[in-house]
């Protein structure tokens, strides 16, 4: 993974603290023009890996992509699924057996509910591989490498103690897509003992990392002893702790954390996202530079 | 350690379930939703004892404690049998379908002695308990006059029927959703006491209203506006808002942002003259288990402390749900008027 994701949420009005914030955002990018113009900043600062949810908009960003396969040649998407909005609200007119009616493709719910097909823990398993199918469909022909199950519903999991639908969801990914899984959370230290258990070792995955312990259940100092221990493949996400914490300090924090692979970061304008990228290169470097020296 | 079952496995109790599920102090002893396959999906892959009848759990798994995140209408019934049975209640909101109901087991509550709890969140909310200890301490004054408002893309375009497009199953706009807003200003505020014009509006809805507009008045006579609207897309979720005037300042709040201006010298110690902006990520502890907003685990982390004894049972008890049942159905009332 690349040392440094660009991030979707500025995209689709998702601001954790500020919802005067998102309405500004979700004017500025209301055309996908304005997405493609920020991602080329990015991908013009060094940055060729785009973190971003199913979202219905991501289809028109994947089209334009793949319309243009020169300018786009080391471009990859990191898919994060699914848009839980659509489920949720779905599930809200539909009830949970008719949303899955709806968007399972073919009648095997219609069959399962009216009791055709036998009563085996499979078919749970197969009905959410129908649904990771009908995510992925528009990345066809994009390079996703690393595939990702967001937080709401990782962790809904995590609760729930379906360790299965977890390894399910692994497995699907790497062997009908063949990327590696990758698994967003805000309970990094009980995903990680919980897939450990289940013998899936050295995971990737994707959580809040930054010094203010936001989002960080369990505490930022059992968040930094898991990370010392170096068992997982880590991500680093709201790194500015929601807006709490100055951009150079909270990248200085998290560039200089052991074993945190890539930090994903969201930006909006050239200025911000050139100095995160700068910010982030210029700790790196520091870092390399001091442990030769020593 | 606590024994808890859970009654209603929807959107809401699976949400309460994941957060049970990982507190350290519960234990999960049953299940019950109506749903066969909702059950055998429990059951199969999180090995939860299910039942497809609540009695029959409450009977045969003897739970200290339930939580029900079934439609409202079955609220009343499904409590009221509970807590005969001497079993602790958290019970989502809104409360009942009417304050006769809500009354009555305010009432059986406090005479069987157990801990009781409505599902109101924005109670658990950083910025919302800052506004709360503001007004408390009077910082800004005398309070003039009070705005609500909650908006979101619930209902966006006809759609077919569910409970919550039934008035008698407690579906609609103010129940299901202006009640959140009701609260919270009944809490922090004083309870709505009288409703001087309201209109319930359908847009989208054949049967129930899907905005609510009223002038109201709190107990402590202060006057307000609430103005609440699900069928609005241009919210990506809920957004709940108060903004209270007082002749010392002003406290506008979301459910992320707190901003209060200060008019005079006077101010709490954190705050100065002028405009605060406060952020909810600095007025929030963080949860032991984070699922879609620290105020959901919160809820529940404060439940099971109270059952345990650690916590004195004062925030949403069914005596607060009762008096937020009690300003729905003024505004109701008004607006067939
Ligand atoms: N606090 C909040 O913000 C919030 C949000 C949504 C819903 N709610 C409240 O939660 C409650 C449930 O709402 P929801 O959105 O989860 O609804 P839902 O329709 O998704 O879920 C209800 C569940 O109850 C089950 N059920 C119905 N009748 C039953 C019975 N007799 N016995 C056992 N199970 C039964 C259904 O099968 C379903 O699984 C409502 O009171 C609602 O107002 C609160």
């Amino acid at each position: 993974m690349e040392r440094i994701i660009f991030g979707d949420n500025q995209f689709f009005a998702v601001n954790h603290i500020s919802d005067e914030k998102s309405r500004a955002q979700s004017i500025k990018f209301k055309d996908d023009s304005a997405i493609i113009k920020t991602l080329d900043i990015a991908i013009a600062a060094g940055v060729n890996t785009f973190m971003c949810t199913t979202h219905d908009r991501i289809a028109n960003i994947c089209e334009i992509i793949r319309k243009d396969p020169t300018k786009y040649k080391d471009f990859k998407i990191y898919p994060c699924m699914p848009y839980a909005h659509k489920y949720a609200n779905a599930v809200t007119e539909l009830g949970i057996a008719g949303t899955l009616k709806q968007y399972v493709p073919g009648n095997f719910v219609g069959s399962l509910l009216k009791g055709g097909v036998a009563y085996l823990s499979k078919d749970y398993i197969s009905i959410m591989e129908l649904l990771i199918d009908a995510e992925m469909k528009m990345f066809k022909g994009i390079n996703t490498p690393v595939i990702f199950l967001q937080n709401v519903i990782t962790d809904l999991l995590l609760g729930l103690g379906m360790t299965d639908f977890l390894l399910g969801f692994a497995k699907h990914v790497r062997e009908k897509y063949n990327a590696e899984p990758g698994f967003i959370t805000m309970n990094l230290p009980k995903l990680l003992d919980t897939l450990e258990k289940a013998e899936f070792k050295n995971p990737i995955i994707c959580t809040s990392i930054n010094k203010v312990n936001f989002r960080m259940s369990g505490g930022k100092d059992l968040y930094e002893k898991t990370l010392r221990e170096g068992r997982c493949r880590v991500i680093a996400m709201q790194v500015l702790g929601g807006g709490a914490i100055p951009a150079g300090e909270a990248l200085e924090y998290v560039s200089n954390l052991p074993n945190v692979e890539s930090i994903l970061f969201g930006a909006s304008s050239r200025q911000n996202i050139e100095n995160t990228v700068d910010t982030i290169r210029y700790h790196d470097q520091k870092r390399r530079t001091g442990l030769t020296s020593i | 350690m606590v024994k808890i079952a859970l009654i209603g496995a929807g959107k809401m109790g699976l949400s309460h379930l994941s957060i049970l599920g990982a507190h350290p102090k519960v234990e999960i002893v049953g299940v019950c939703d109506t749903s066969k396959m909702v059950v055998q999906v429990l059951e199969r892959y999180s090995g939860y004892k299910c039942f497809s009848d609540y009695l029959k759990m409450a009977d045969e798994s003897r739970p200290d404690a339930v939580v029900v995140a079934v439609p409202t209408k079955y609220h009343f019934p499904m409590v009221k049998e509970l807590l005969n049975r001497g079993i602790h209640i958290f019970t989502e909101k809104p409360f009942c379908l009417n304050p006769e109901e809500s009354k009555e087991l305010t009432e059986l509550a406090k005479k069987v002695g157990v801990v009781n709890q409505v599902g109101y969140h924005n109670k658990f909310v950083g910025t919302f308990q800052e506004v709360k200890r503001l007004i408390n301490a009077g910082s800004i004054g005398e309070i003039t006059h009070f705005q609500g408002e909650a908006y979101g893309p619930v209902v966006v375009k006809k759609k077919s029927d569910t409970w919550r497009s039934d008035p008698s199953e407690g579906g609609g706009c103010l129940m299901d959703y202006a009640s959140h807003v009701i609260d919270l200003i009944n809490d922090i505020i004083s309870p709505i006491e009288s409703c001087k014009g309201s209109i319930l509006k359908s847009i989208y809805s054949k049967s129930v209203d899907d905005s609510v507009y009223a002038l109201v008045e709190s107990k402590s006579g202060v006057s307000g506006l609430i103005s609440v609207n699900w069928s609005d897309e241009t919210y990506r979720k809920m957004s709940t808002s108060i903004s209270i005037m007082g002749t010392n300042g002003k406290i506008e709040s979301d459910a992320n942002e707190l901003k209060v201006f200060f008019k005079g010298d006077k101010f709490p110690t954190g705050y100065s003259k002028g405009w605060n902006v406060k952020y909810v990520t600095d007025l929030t502890e963080e949860v032991d288990f984070y699922l879609r907003g620290e105020e959901y685990s919160a809820q529940i982390d404060y439940f099971i402390k109270a059952v345990l004894g650690e916590k004195n049972n004062v925030i949403n008890t069914f005596e607060s749900a009762w008096k937020t049942d009690k300003s729905i159905s003024l505004i109701k009332e008004q607006s067939s008027k």
